[in-house]
């Protein structure tokens, strides 16, 4: 069996969308670091206006899946990804193409919540001075913190520095500072694992706000969390058959299917708990 | 210990105990050795400043803060001011820093941000930080025998067509600023690299990530985020560096010129304190030594507020960025 013909097959609904609903087409046939295999055969279509959630155990590749879909596994010594990944019916991993570009259209919130040490304001307008935005810079300061649900929290203090600011004030700091630029879709990795129930609950509440305007791609620790805010989850496992640790993509639906009627007996077991 | 309340309560066999009498003692010698070492620091310098403060005391007392404005040092005359080594002293360190902060700067970018494998990385780092273990003689004389016939060329064509200019004023004719500057750079370069390199180290991997995920190209990343988070420890990094330019004696005792005269001119002779109490010691009477101990007090004065002001600024500016007001 090939490669090509061992990925996943995504999942009825998927396939039900057409492909000018998908955003980015993810299709892995292995990502590499060096001689480590990390993810095999993976096909995990991303929708346009949706939440996507990413769940599974430690070590199943789902944030390097994620991580790939704008190159921020550039960063690594020793990435390699063959397969194909289509943004917008564009291979991002064509040699024309720039990964600066690439994170430019598709921004990124991190696991740690990590602002610049630079005053809030400047942590907002980071990506606007940086794509040489020529209109009013403190009006989309504004608005992204707002969309940020920070607004009110900040509008006082926007020259103090954004390490002043709470946990989880910090990581809807990055979420303003990311989604200031409209970026096409936003990819986030494990947003609340350092943040408290009170501040994760706020996180996922603008979440399911931004998804009006955004694509969004979420890798969780949180099963519940996927629950309560995905659209789709796609499920990885490890497989530790070949000595190595290897994630692939189980299977991926609609959130209530994979969680109600998961169709793999992993799925199953998983979301159960009898492993994690 | 096995009157210890909780050595009676645990169970039979149970291995745990309170540490012994002895034990206790040697923790606090240690304690007592540890405040001891640490104030005999401070000892130590009020001693330093005191001795030298004593023996510059006829001289504080004939020439009060004259000596710090005036312009001539004259043994026969008695007549002693320092303002032209001060001048000197600053001239040439901030030169120094100009130069030695510029590159010591760029060697720390490009050793920490990626653009060499790790161990090739490391060992420029090594050959960096040799520098620092040359000795200053040995500075002196390369400055002498190398650097002063390589740059005399250019500055005399600079002397005589943009000569209206003050830094041009004068032909160079041997030892003087420039060339007394450059080594002074050189000498200056490893500690600025070092440190910076410590400061750029020490910027979270998250920083670089969320800069990266920006968007931002290399340089971007770099000068916009790298660079300002790592701002606090460069700047000390640049006072240390500056700190020990004020200081340095031998290798600008050869080349500085030892000429006593207020210039803008970067190929005029001149003077620092450092080189002043270095040549003048050997051969100085009783009064004289006075007035050496009087600009000796000066330059200790000097280095010790350029430090503190360093080191004050620093952790305001750190406190800005971390938001710990």
């Amino acid at each position: 069996m090939s490669a090509v013909e061992a990925i996943q097959d995504p999942g009825p609904s998927a396939v039900r969308a057409g492909s000018n609903d998908i955003a980015i087409d993810c299709r892995v046939e292995k990502i590499m670091y060096g001689q480590f295999l990390a993810v095999r055969d993976s096909h995990v279509p991303i929708q346009k206006g949706k939440i996507t959630g990413f769940i599974g155990p430690s070590g199943c590749g789902k944030s390097t899946v994620l991580r790939s879909l704008n190159r921020m596994n550039d960063l690594i010594d020793g990435f390699k990804l063959e397969g194909n990944v289509q943004f917008l019916g564009q291979d991002i991993y064509d040699k024309s193409v720039d990964p600066v570009v690439v994170r430019r259209y598709i921004g990124m919130v991190f696991q740690q919540p990590n602002p610049f040490a630079m005053s809030i304001f400047d942590n907002v307008a980071f990506g606007l001075r940086l794509n040489k935005f020529k209109g009013d810079v403190a009006g989309r300061v504004e608005h992204a913190l707002r969309r940020a649900a920070l607004w009110d929290e900040v509008k006082d203090k926007l020259k103090a520095s954004g390490l002043s600011l709470s946990g989880g004030q910090q990581q809807r700091l990055c979420i303003a500072r990311a989604v200031a630029t409209e970026p096409t879709v936003l990819l986030m990795d494990e947003p609340c694992s350092a943040l408290d129930p009170i501040a994760t609950r706020r996180i996922e509440e603008l979440m399911l706000e931004l998804r009006k305007d955004y694509t969004i791609a979420l890798v969780t620790h949180n099963m519940q969390q996927a629950t309560r805010v995905a659209d789709i989850t796609a499920f990885f496992a490890v497989d530790i058959s070949k000595g190595g640790r290897t994630g692939y993509l189980v299977e991926m639906d609609e959130t209530a299917r994979v969680f109600e009627d998961p169709r793999e007996q992993l799925t199953k077991d998983y979301i159960g708990g009898k492993f994690s | 210990m096995s009157d210890h309340p909780f050595a009676l309560a645990a169970p039979r066999g149970a291995v745990s105990q309170a540490p012994s009498g002895p034990e206790y003692i040697v923790d606090r010698g240690f304690r007592a050795l540890a405040w001891f070492a640490a104030a005999l620091i401070l000892v130590l310098v009020a001693y330093i400043v005191w001795k030298i403060g004593g023996q510059a005391m006829p001289a504080i007392r004939d020439y009060h803060l004259d000596f710090l404005t005036g312009s001539s040092w004259n043994v026969q005359e008695k007549r002693f001011g320092i303002l032209p080594a001060i001048w000197g002293t600053l001239y040439s360190s901030l030169l120094a820093l100009t130069l030695g902060g510029f590159f010591g700067l760029t060697v720390a970018i490009f050793l920490t941000q990626g653009f060499l494998p790790a161990r090739l990385a490391f060992l420029f780092r090594l050959i960096v930080e040799m520098l620092a273990a040359i000795p200053s003689v040995v500075f002196g004389l390369w400055g002498i025998f190398v650097v002063i016939p390589a740059i005399r060329p250019a500055a005399n064509w600079l002397n005589e067509t943009l000569g209206f200019i003050p830094f041009f004023g004068t032909s160079l004719s041997g030892p003087g600023l420039l060339p007394a500057a450059i080594v002074l750079a050189i000498m200056v370069l490893p500690t600025v690299a070092a440190i910076s390199q410590d400061a750029l180290n020490a910027v979270p991997y998250r920083t670089k990530e969320a800069a990266f995920g920006m968007g931002a190209t290399k340089w971007e990343v770099i000068l916009k985020v790298m660079v300002p988070t790592a701002a606090g420890g460069i700047f000390s990094a640049m006072v240390l560096g500056f700190g020990r330019a004020l200081g340095e004696t031998m290798a600008l005792a050869m080349l500085i010129g030892n000429s006593n005269q207020l210039t803008l001119s970067l190929f005029a002779p001149a003077e620092t304190l450092a080189a002043l109490l270095a040549s003048h010691f050997p051969e100085a009477g009783p009064v004289e030594v006075e007035a050496l101990m009087y600009a000796a007090l000066v330059l200790l004065a000097i280095t010790l507020l350029v430090n503190i002001a360093g080191i004050g600024l620093l952790t305001i500016t750190q406190r800005k960025i971390s938001g710990k007001a």
